[in-house]
């Protein structure tokens, strides 16, 4: 069992090495994703690794990761598995935080 | 049979990540049909209850989402009337010609509507060679499988300007709108359309982002079977959304799950006898939650927030 560690809150969460990282985020409900797809193609578990290993299980929609930015350790979470401790920080890309402003709903 | 020119949505083409994942969902979760595959690698999929060739096609793309839908038109004459007044409606049409993005349909007009969606309406579609039975007729073939989904049912779709969007559908597809939702300031948030008796073909939510789908919808038999879908979702480890529930909005029985590429499904049951001389049903923005999901009477932020 590995420990994900969030940025901003400084909380962790335990993830085992044959889970995703979102689903032990959820399960825990310590950190700031609460739900998503779980299948790489919605974006909303975006963020950055700042620290650690990790494994690429699933494919990550271009939409919301590019290659320069998967490159540079943005991943969606429901896509990674860990292979050690992470530090992880959020990373919503524009398109994201626009529609947070921007969505009827509010 | 439609009430109008359109009869039904007859044709999705979805984009997915993983294809062999992916595909092995519809046909073995779903309980689709796997009815062949085109030579650039796409795979044409229909229901067992569907008389025509395919109605879903999965295209292996590095983005999930929706490339186009498809609206089959009554007939030759009225393909040509749809073109005519699509065009006088001000979208810009062109002609994909018989059998060639996809086998087994005739031309087809696509164009793209104020959302940002592309749209394509037919007429022509070969029967598929393991449709229903027509001669005294058993209720299936072969055993229907997994959530044993029977025909394609609706999708709703997120992007900008639906105002236009449905009275682009009231008046070129000759459409009408069973049920809508506005904004405290009378804007549109929401609309309901439908070429016949079901209480929705399809839906748009206003959204920023153009071209996006929120779901696609397939019908199951009866509440007994939106049961069973939520089984096999548990059994397939598959990430549920909401449901099993009931809408207000079109009566609808339902669970929402995502697919493994991260498209959202719905697969739906029931759902009320729409007329086009009934009143409009309106809904509040402040009731949506209750009118989605009656029983809670509560929006969760993942229906409301996740397209592809």
């Amino acid at each position: 069992m590995f420990r994900v560690t969030v940025r901003e809150t400084g909380e962790w969460f335990p993830c085992g090495p044959d889970e995703c990282v979102l689903a032990a985020m959820i399960r825990s409900r310590r950190g700031p994703v609460a739900h998503g797809c779980c299948g790489g193609g919605c974006g909303v578990c975006r963020m950055q690794i700042d620290d650690g290993q990790y494994e690429k299980v699933k494919t990550m929609s271009r939409a919301h990761v590019s290659e320069t930015e998967e490159g540079a350790g943005i991943v969606l979470l429901c896509c990674v598995q860990p292979r050690s401790d992470l530090l992880i920080s959020k990373s919503d890309s524009a398109v994201l935080k626009s529609l947070k402003k921007d969505f009827a709903f509010g | 049979m439609g009430f109008c020119g359109t009869l039904r949505p007859g044709l999705v083409q979805l984009r997915v990540l993983d294809l062999d994942k992916t595909l092995d969902f519809y046909v073995n979760v779903l309980g689709l049909d796997e009815v062949g595959r085109t030579s650039d690698g796409r795979v044409m999929l229909k229901a067992y209850d569907e008389f025509d060739h395919h109605s879903l096609t999965l295209r292996k793309a590095n983005e999930a989402g929706l490339d186009f839908v498809a609206f089959k038109a009554i007939g030759p004459n009225t393909l040509e009337e749809i073109k005519e007044r699509t065009v006088a409606f001000g979208y810009q049409v062109t002609e994909k010609p018989a059998n060639s993005d996809q086998p087994g349909f005739g031309k087809r007009y696509s164009f793209k509507i104020s959302t940002g969606h592309t749209f394509d309406v037919y007429c022509d579609v070969d029967l598929a060679e393991k449709g229903p039975q027509i001669k005294n007729p058993d209720i299936w073939t072969t055993p229907p499988r997994g959530m044993r989904a029977q025909r394609l049912d609706h999708f709703l779709l997120y992007g900008p300007n639906i105002a236009e969007a449905e009275r682009f559908c009231e008046e070129v597809f000759g459409m009408f709108v069973p049920e809508i939702c506005n904004t405290e300031d009378g804007n549109r948030l929401a609309t309901w359309i439908t070429s016949s008796n079901k209480p929705h073909d399809l839906a748009f939510v206003e959204y920023p982002q153009p071209g996006k789908i929120h779901h696609l919808g397939f019908y199951l038999e009866d509440w007994h079977d939106v049961g069973n879908a939520a089984d096999w979702i548990a059994i397939n480890h598959l990430k549920l959304d909401i449901g099993p529930t009931r809408h207000a909005i079109t009566r609808g029985l339902s669970i929402y799950f995502w697919e493994p590429s991260g498209n959202r499904i719905e697969v739906y049951a029931g759902g009320y006898t729409a007329y086009p001389d009934n009143p409009q049903r309106v809904w509040d923005a402040a009731q949506l939650g209750r009118g989605l999901f009656y029983y809670s009477g509560e929006v969760i932020p993942s229906f409301l927030e996740i397209v592809t």
